[in-house]
């Protein structure tokens, strides 16, 4: 018996994601701009999670997909890492000002 | 009889050879292969001639078209077709045998006239396209067929009359040639399209035949008061008109004098010129029965250029205008007596005298041009003022241009006297003030040709010759001459109306004693006038130049039809006309791209600035077209 | 009843610390935040019942990819440095997007909010359905994607190898 209804759960998620919605937005070091993002992974797992245990609780295929997105979300930072390493050592600076030279 | 077709061909593969080999050849070898493909034709005509006249034509006693060779070309609709083939009957042999021979006379004179010019071997070519089209032109079995060698016609003389492609007078004497008959031929070409809508059929056979399906039932469609055949009819007579330099049209022929002398000889007296009266000739039938209306403006415009002309001739002193001019002249005549024609047998004597005069004027004028050139290439100018006392230094130029004088006067035994005969009493049957007109003009051309004669072989010697003219016996360029005389002597005695005849029916035509002296004697009258004015130098033409003098002016002028036509053409076309056009084009049309093109270089000016670089600035619209398309998916 | 009070300081603890992590100034505090958030998110799935996701959230998301971001935050910063004020100019777009894409999603949450059903019958997964799921290939068990996120988990490692060497 949960007293907790569902849309709590949404609720927070919905505020987690759009809470990094406006630091992935406003904010200028990058690697605060991919902890932004991982903010919004994160939430999108939650959404999964709950969805899975209060409309489909049989099954596990919303558990299985957070699992599988929490290792890409792995992936994806290593690499991104990477890259901002490999910008630093070019620039010396991590600001995404500094990288916009592909424009008209 | 197919084996005519290589009558045409063959001076076109001449053409393609010799004007793709160039310069690779030697002029001589060039001019010996043009000359040598232009015998095979001449003689290849002749055999036709005497096979069509003397073996297989007559049927039945009434010459009959024979169909050489016709392949359907190009299918247009259903009942439309337009063929390429040889149609040879009277007129088209007849034309067969003047073209070639004549052409053949060019070519061997032009050995020697043009030996030594730039572009001998291009000479050469055009001379061969030229004679290509003409002998496609005359054979031709249909009305479309004839038209593109009409073209044809129209740019070899383009091309020939430019010869001296660096003379800036020629440049545009070639130019006003080719835009004035092209003008006329667009009038030609509506009066095919007109002719053919209404008719089905581009064919002579069909049209021409009097009982066939085409004048057999009337077409009764009118459009203000003439019927389509002869609102068709007229225009294709403008066409004819342009070419054969017919008022108003006759504006080119003068200055087409710019080109070489023998080319003025081939095309400008003989040959191209005479496609209009072919062309009325041709369609005899369909203006008789369908627009008789037509016949009667035609045979007043020819009448009136015929005298215009003359008039004209009497005060010019470049010796190639006054050829010019008697050109227009005795094309005229033709014209006149063809539109006075009736049909059938001895009644279409109209018809059988213009022939008659196309043959043998072919001759005699080639044999006056070609004169002329040997006198200017002795002379080296075409000034009257610079010649005088030739006779002595050029003998058998002499002769031979007397010979052609008093043939073009209509004296007796030569053979303009014949032709010119059967044309008067023509107009004497028909209508006395054509006649009159006729009457005058003869006496006129009588006058000029003598004038002509006399400053140049008589009177005295001009004192700045750079060296003395002479002749150099029988060569290149007096053996044409010599045989062109012989032909004019003979001819006048063929039994034209056995041949020729307006519906097949060979006739004799008996010999009107009163119209006969009447025109011999305005002739020697002519000759007397001149003789007392030119034959030695006097005050007497200086004096009636003063006293005529708006008509001497007037004449002189050429009666301002240039100054005419450039008027009409600078101030009311072109600044009227074509400048709001133009203005239009450049503005209108080409403004509306380049404001396409310039609103489009400003829009992605202003909207470049999306493009910014910034990977926030794109996250943004990113997120934000994420948060439309979700709107729009959830709530509509 | 302990049940809302243990949910209540979880929600409050990942909201507070979110929103401080995407405002600090300090990068490394910044990180730190976000480690918060991350160990709360795994407390949420706890609640849920997913013990083996909260464990594998633990391991990876606050153990792996923190000590990530903490390695490079030192390697490319000065770790005590104070990073520069946002400007208006950027501050505005973005609140403007997180309010509008905030209010739209809660008009939807709030609109459905008396369509979701309260199923009961739940239980927590063991390890060996989850293992089973993990490798079977019948239907709604995920070998194939695992295969694939283990290539990709390759890729990646050599991919980041070959950027970030050191030339």
């Amino acid at each position: 018996m949960t007293t907790i209804p569902l849309e709590a759960y949404l609720v927070i998620s919905t505020l987690m994601f759009f809470t990094g919605v406006y630091g992935f937005l406003a904010r200028r070091n990058m690697l605060t701009i991919l902890m932004s993002l991982e903010l919004m992974l994160n939430a999108a797992d939650i959404n999964f999670a709950a969805f899975n245990r209060y409309l489909y609780p049989g099954q596990q295929d919303g558990m299985f997909f957070t699992l599988f997105a929490i290792g890409i979300a792995a992936a994806e930072t290593a690499v991104a890492i990477a890259i901002i390493i490999n910008i630093y050592r070019n620039l010396t600076n991590i600001s995404v000002d500094e990288v916009n030279k592909m424009k008209f | 009889m197919s084996f005519t077709v290589i009558i045409v061909v063959l001076p076109f593969l001449m053409f393609l050879f010799l004007g793709l080999m160039d310069s690779k050849l030697k002029p001589a070898v060039a001019g010996l292969l043009g000359t040598i493909g232009l015998a095979t034709v001449t003689v290849l005509s002749y055999i036709t001639a005497f096979l069509y006249f003397f073996q297989v034509g007559k049927v039945d006693d009434v010459w009959q078209p024979i169909t050489a060779l016709n392949f359907n070309w190009l299918q247009v609709t259903e009942k439309l077709h337009i063929d390429l083939g040889v149609l040879l009957d009277p007129i088209s042999v007849m034309m067969l045998v003047v073209i070639s021979t004549v052409s053949l006379m060019v070519h061997i004179y032009s050995l020697g006239y043009m030996h030594g010019e730039k572009g001998f071997q291009r000479y050469y070519a055009l001379l061969s396209l030229f004679t290509f089209s003409m002998l496609g032109l005359v054979v031709a079995t249909n009305i479309f067929q004839m038209y593109i060698f009409w073209e044809l016609v129209g740019v070899s003389s383009y091309s020939l009359i430019g010869f001296y492609y660096t003379k800036p007078s020629a440049v545009a004497a070639s130019k006003k040639a080719f835009i004035v008959t092209r003008f006329a031929d667009m009038f030609f070409l509506i009066g095919i399209l007109v002719l053919s809508y209404y008719t089905g059929t581009f064919s002579f056979e069909e049209l021409c035949n009097p009982a066939g399906p085409v004048l057999g039932t009337t077409i009764g469609d009118t459009f203000m008061g003439w019927s389509v055949v002869s609102w068709a009819m007229m225009l294709i007579f403008m066409g004819g008109a342009g070419k054969s330099a017919m008022l108003p049209f006759h504006i080119w022929l003068p200055d087409a004098m710019e080109g070489p002398t023998p080319v003025s000889a081939l095309i400008h007296a003989a040959t191209m010129v005479v496609a209009g009266v072919f062309l009325v000739a041709r369609f005899f039938p369909v203006y008789y029965f369908g627009a008789p209306e037509v016949l009667t403006i035609i045979s007043y415009i020819g009448a009136v250029t015929a005298l215009f002309a003359a008039v004209i001739a009497c005060t010019q002193t470049d010796i190639k205008r006054v050829l010019a001019f008697s050109t227009i002249s005795q094309i005229a005549f033709m014209i006149t007596a063809l539109g006075v024609s009736n049909y059938g047998g001895e009644h279409g004597l109209g018809y059988m005298a213009s022939m008659f005069h196309l043959f043998t004027h072919a001759f005699f004028k080639a044999l006056l041009f070609l004169g002329a050139g040997a006198v200017i290439h002795a002379v080296h100018s075409n000034e009257m003022k610079d010649m005088g006392g030739l006779r002595k230094f050029l003998p058998i130029t002499n002769i031979t241009f007397l010979i052609a004088c008093l043939s073009i006067a209509g004296i007796p035994p030569f053979s303009g006297f014949f032709s010119k005969d059967e044309i008067m009493v023509a107009a004497f049957e028909k209508d006395k003030i054509i006649f009159g007109i006729l009457y005058f003009t003869a006496g006129l051309t009588a006058f000029y040709m003598f004038r002509l004669y006399y400053r140049i072989f008589w009177g005295e010697r001009n004192k700045h010759y750079h060296h003395t003219p002479h002749e150099g016996g029988l060569n290149a360029l007096t053996i044409p001459l010599i045989f062109l005389a012989l032909l004019t002597l003979v001819t006048g005695f063929i039994p034209f109306g056995e041949f020729v005849s307006s519906n097949g029916e060979p006739f004799e035509a008996h010999f009107n004693w009163l119209v006969a002296s009447l025109s011999v004697g305005v002739g020697v009258v002519g000759i007397v006038i001149a003789t007392v004015m030119y034959l030695k130098k006097n005050s007497k033409p200086a004096t009636m130049a003063k006293a005529l003098s708006p008509l001497y002016k007037a004449s002189f002028n050429k009666f301002w039809f240039d100054e005419a036509w450039l008027f009409a053409t600078k101030q009311i076309v072109f600044a009227r006309i074509s400048k709001p056009i133009a203005w239009f084009d450049r503005h209108i049309v080409d403004g509306f791209m380049n404001a396409l093109s310039s609103s489009t270089n400003w829009i992605s000016r202003k909207i470049k600035f999306v493009q910014s670089g910034e990977i926030q600035d794109y996250a943004l619209i990113f997120f934000v077209g994420a948060l439309a398309i979700a709107a729009m998916v959830i709530f509509l | 009843m302990g049940e809302q009070i243990v949910f209540y300081v979880l929600a409050i603890l990942i909201v507070v610390f979110s929103i401080l992590s995407v405002t600090s100034r300090r990068i490394l505090r910044a990180a730190t935040y976000l480690l918060f958030v991350l160990i709360g998110t795994a407390g949420l799935y706890l609640m849920l019942g997913y013990q083996f996701l909260a464990a594998v959230q633990i391991a990876v998301y606050a153990g792996g990819i923190m000590v990530l971001y903490i390695f490079s935050i030192l390697l490319t910063s000065h770790a005590g440095d104070k990073a520069e004020r946002v400007s208006w100019k950027r501050q505005v777009p973005a609140i403007g997007a997180a309010t509008v894409g905030l209010a739209f999603c809660a008009h939807i949450i709030y609109y459905n909010i008396k369509r979701v059903a309260d199923l009961d019958l739940f239980n927590a997964p063991t390890m060996q359905e989850i293992g089973t799921n993990l490798m079977g290939t019948s239907k709604n068990q995920y070998v194939l994607p695992f295969e694939a996120i283990s290539i990709l988990l390759l890729a990646c490692i050599v991919g980041a190898i070959m950027i970030a060497r050191k030339r």
